[in-house]
């Protein structure tokens, strides 16, 4: 039983089965899933299929928040991608050619790379605090996304793209067999080979990780690159779930968002140990929340105010220090040091 | 002195981590006005001791009694605020805070809540000239400043709360010997004004020289409290070890052996140099030698080391490997040419410290493999399992954290990363520093029988002795100049003095 309740999955997943048990309470047909035209609908349906950008950009985030980073430019990368894959192809002939629809995602996704490059360069060579490096593209990635739109929302009439963010594989929406997709690759690159360490190993002591050899510049690089695939591919999930690009406010907040996940996932924004696995269920529970706030019908102008107690609320719930101060006051007292260390020894 | 009643009593301390047992039935009794040393060897409990004292750590079982009323210290600042100021192995300032902002932070002398600059700056100068005899100027920041200083700087901190009790968490581990009798003088001054003074050293010379009682742990257990003029050297080392010990003695024979016998040149540094941290110097490395490096702290010993591991970048000449000229640049490089570099920093340079002993051992020998071929989980288990046995890793469990592992250990895990990625030059800076005599005779050993297997070595330590016991060859370094090499049957201890000093 301390076994389990120490384990970092443990309070993300207990706020997870909390949100739906409320929701179990409040609104039961909340878990009816319904068969259409070979498509399973229902709530928890919509919350895969929705969350899937902000799982993508999430999992992207963990690895450069685990090299003690962070990627403000993501919700800009996101609008950049979906603004250049919907050009591409309302520029084409057939819009529903798949040669045409294959070059605007290889652009979408080959542009992602280059602004995660660009970003990786900034931190590693130029060794700007990674907040404010990628604060730059956050900004200029905005006006990026106006000039690739021409200042219009471009709409895109091609069944063969909006397939990627709506369309329906073995009954299940498309765009999960992508996140899916992606997580493996993460996994696999972090776990099977020795990325993980030298991440973990960057995040925790950069200074000494380069004295072991460890290229910390390549490293830091190939996770803001990676983290820019990310957000690259979520925006091409998003504009072809709305068959248009808004370089405006396509993706707009989502880094704050996909931090939140990472953080809830119990990932330290001080670097170090990371957990995709607990990234996932992070975005989880934010798309959870923000489907539930939908569904109950909190007034739409109290929305955010709603959700940030929410946030709040799972943020104090994870806190060490804040449950003691709670629920064990009288039992345990404040040694600070100790706490740290027992926690990493479990 | 024996009718004095303790101003502080700890009984029967029990203290223990999730499969560890830290301290087990230690007592601990400090007098007003004496010096009492704290001694034990890496892991006895030392350091554990201290954080329970000063609230880090809670307390298991027992109890702590300050002029025999009990008293529960649940944190650092009310343990400062019960008259216990600590000044730890690891000086905690800030280094880009003034040194006045460093004495006074947290309580800064206010009228109106407004800060008094002056006042402060004033009262700063006053502590360190009148209490330190320390001349320096309290509004440059702290890291112009030497490691020496910042450390009295630190003990000026502790000093300006009203102590009763001052410990003092390895002080000395890095001070040269003019700054070692320093800060005597100042323990002295304060042991007459009826402060207890815990001290924490490793140095069996200086214990001698300042303890008036001393308490010997073991493993987390009590072994006994002794006054320090009763307690003959080998019966103190016998008690901290606990078992016959005769390793020091018997490696000068070891040490003899090999030095006829050099093996083909390995790496010559011709004239390397940086500016402002090593002029310009020749020394060449054999196969299977041991060369060391003295001088004093700050001569550029550690620098011309950073040389040969490409850490720092030369600005002059250039290394030659087997004949042939080819630079080092990056570590990386130089990990590819076979060198490996156990830094005197472990905890900036060496350790990753939220990372497992066996992801701290196998991490050099990966980034020299690269990302994809990556060492499989159980091979990575065999190799870290092989290195606890050999080296004696203590606790022996490759799934700690290295954080929590004794500065000692800490030590033998850098060490077995090193190894595992068999470098041809192994370069050692200070690697005995802040460890026990069993770690540091062990480690002594594991150098001279690693070069009659071939493997070089550059040897950096501030004690002579030490230096003298393992090395083939020793360079002298004075003031950032190498000044003599000497090799052979010139190297004696008066040898080496009288370049360092510049006879």
């Amino acid at each position: 039983m301390g076994k389990l309740y120490k384990h970092h999955l443990f309070w993300p997943l207990c706020i997870l089965a909390a949100l739906l048990l409320f929701n179990l309470f409040y609104s039961p047909d909340f878990f009816s899933i319904t068969m259409h035209d070979g498509h399973l609908y229902g709530s928890l349906i919509d919350i895969l299929n929705f969350g899937a950008p902000l799982i993508l950009v999430a999992i992207g985030m963990t690895l450069v928040v685990a090299t003690k980073g962070i990627d403000l430019s993501v919700g800009s990368i996101v609008a950049i991608s979906g603004a250049l894959a919907c050009l591409t192809i309302s520029k084409g002939t057939d819009q529903n050619a798949l040669g045409l629809i294959v070059i605007s995602i290889l652009l979408a996704v080959g542009l992602s790379v280059l602004l995660g490059a660009w970003n990786g360069l900034l931190v590693s060579v130029a060794g700007i605090q990674p907040i404010i490096a990628t604060l730059i593209l956050m900004v200029a990635g905005r006006g990026i996304a106006q000039l690739v739109t021409g200042g219009q929302i471009i709409t895109v009439s091609s069944s063969k793209y909006s397939y990627i963010g709506s369309g329906a594989l073995a009954t299940l929406p498309f765009s999960i067999f992508v996140v899916v997709l992606m997580l493996i690759v993460a996994l696999l690159l972090t776990r099977k080979t020795s990325l993980g360490l030298f991440i973990e190993s960057v995040g925790c002591n950069p200074t000494a990780s380069l004295m072991a050899g460890i290229r910390a510049n390549w490293v830091i690089l190939s996770v803001y690159v990676f983290c820019g695939v990310c957000a690259g591919i979520a925006g091409l999930i998003l504009s072809s779930n709305v068959s248009s690009a808004d370089g405006n406010n396509a993706g707009l907040w989502y880094e704050l968002d996909a931090i939140l996940a990472v953080v809830i996932g119990g990932t330290s924004l001080n670097g170090g140990r990371f957990y995709l696995t607990g990234t996932v269920i992070g975005a989880l529970i934010i798309q959870t929340l923000t489907t539930t706030i939908y569904m109950i019908g909190v007034p739409p102008e109290i929305t955010l105010v709603v959700k940030s107690f929410v946030v709040l609320a799972v943020c104090l719930i994870q806190s060490d220090s804040f449950r003691a101060a709670i629920f064990y006051r009288w039992k345990t007292r404040h040694y600070p040091g100790e706490k740290e260390s027992i926690r990493h020894v479990s | 002195m024996s009718t004095q009643k303790p101003i502080l009593q700890m009984k029967q301390i029990h203290k223990r981590f999730p499969g560890v047992k830290a301290l087990s039935n230690v007592n601990l009794r400090l007098f007003p006005g004496e010096v009492h040393a704290l001694m034990g060897e890496n892991g006895a409990g030392k350091s554990t001791l201290i954080k329970v004292l000063t609230g880090v750590y809670s307390i298991d079982e027992g109890s702590v009694e300050m002029e025999e009323a009990p008293i529960s210290v649940q944190s650092p600042l009310e343990s400062q605020a019960a008259g216990i100021s600590t000044v730890y192995q690891e000086v905690n300032l800030c280094p880009n805070l003034t040194v006045a902002e460093n004495i006074f932070i947290g309580r800064e002398p206010r009228k109106f809540g407004r800060i008094l600059w002056k006042e402060m700056n004033k009262r700063a100068q006053e502590i360190l000239s009148e209490r330190l005899n320390l001349q320096i100027d309290v509004t440059e920041p702290l890291y112009m400043y030497s490691v020496a200083v910042q450390q009295l700087v630190a003990i000026a901190r502790a000093l300006n709360i009203s102590a009763k009790v001052l410990i003092l968490d390895e002080p000395t581990s890095s001070l040269d010997k003019n700054e070692v009798q320093q800060l005597f003088r100042i323990m002295e001054k304060l042991k007459q004004d009826g402060l207890a003074i815990l001290f924490v050293t490793h140095f069996l010379d200086q214990m001698y020289e300042i303890s008036d009682r001393v308490t010997i742990l073991r493993n987390g257990e009590f072994v006994g409290e002794y006054m320090a003029k009763d307690l003959p050297r080998l019966d103190l080392v016998l008690k901290m070890i606990g078992k016959e010990l005769n390793l020091l003695e018997e490696l000068p024979s070891l040490a003899e052996e090999y030095k006829d016998s050099l093996g083909e040149e390995l790496v010559k540094a011709d004239g390397l140099g940086r500016k402002g941290a090593i002029e310009p110097f020749d020394l060449s490395i054999h196969k299977g030698e041991v060369v060391g490096l003295a001088g004093l702290l700050g001569s550029g010993r550690t620098e011309a080391a950073r040389l040969f591991f490409g850490a720092d970048k030369p600005d002059s000449g250039k290394l030659i490997f087997s004949g042939r000229s080819e630079g080092v640049h990056t570590p990386r490089e130089a990990i590819g040419r076979r060198i490996a570099f156990c830094s005197e920093n472990r905890k900036t340079e060496g350790i990753i410290g939220d990372l497992t002993v066996r992801e701290n051992i196998i991490l050099a020998l990966q980034a020299k493999q690269g990302v994809f071929r990556t060492i499989s989980r159980k091979q990575q288990e065999e190799y870290a399992d092989e290195y606890i046995r050999m080296l004696n890793i203590n606790p022996p469990s490759p799934d700690h954290l290295i954080k929590n592992l004794s500065g000692g250990n800490q030590q033998k895990v850098l060490l077995a990363r090193w190894l595992l990625t068999s470098p041809q030059l192994f370069i050692l800076d200070e690697p005995t520093r802040g460890i026990d005599i069993g770690a540091k005779a062990e480690i002594q050993k594991l150098v001279l029988s690693l070069s009659r297997q071939g493997m070089s070595f550059l040897f950096i330590s501030s004690e002579l002795e030490e230096v003298l016991r393992v090395s083939g060859r020793i360079a002298i370094l004075r003031d950032r100049h190498k000044v003599k090499e000497i090799s052979g049957k010139d190297m004696s201890q008066h040898q080496i003095m009288q370049a360092i000093a510049g006879g």
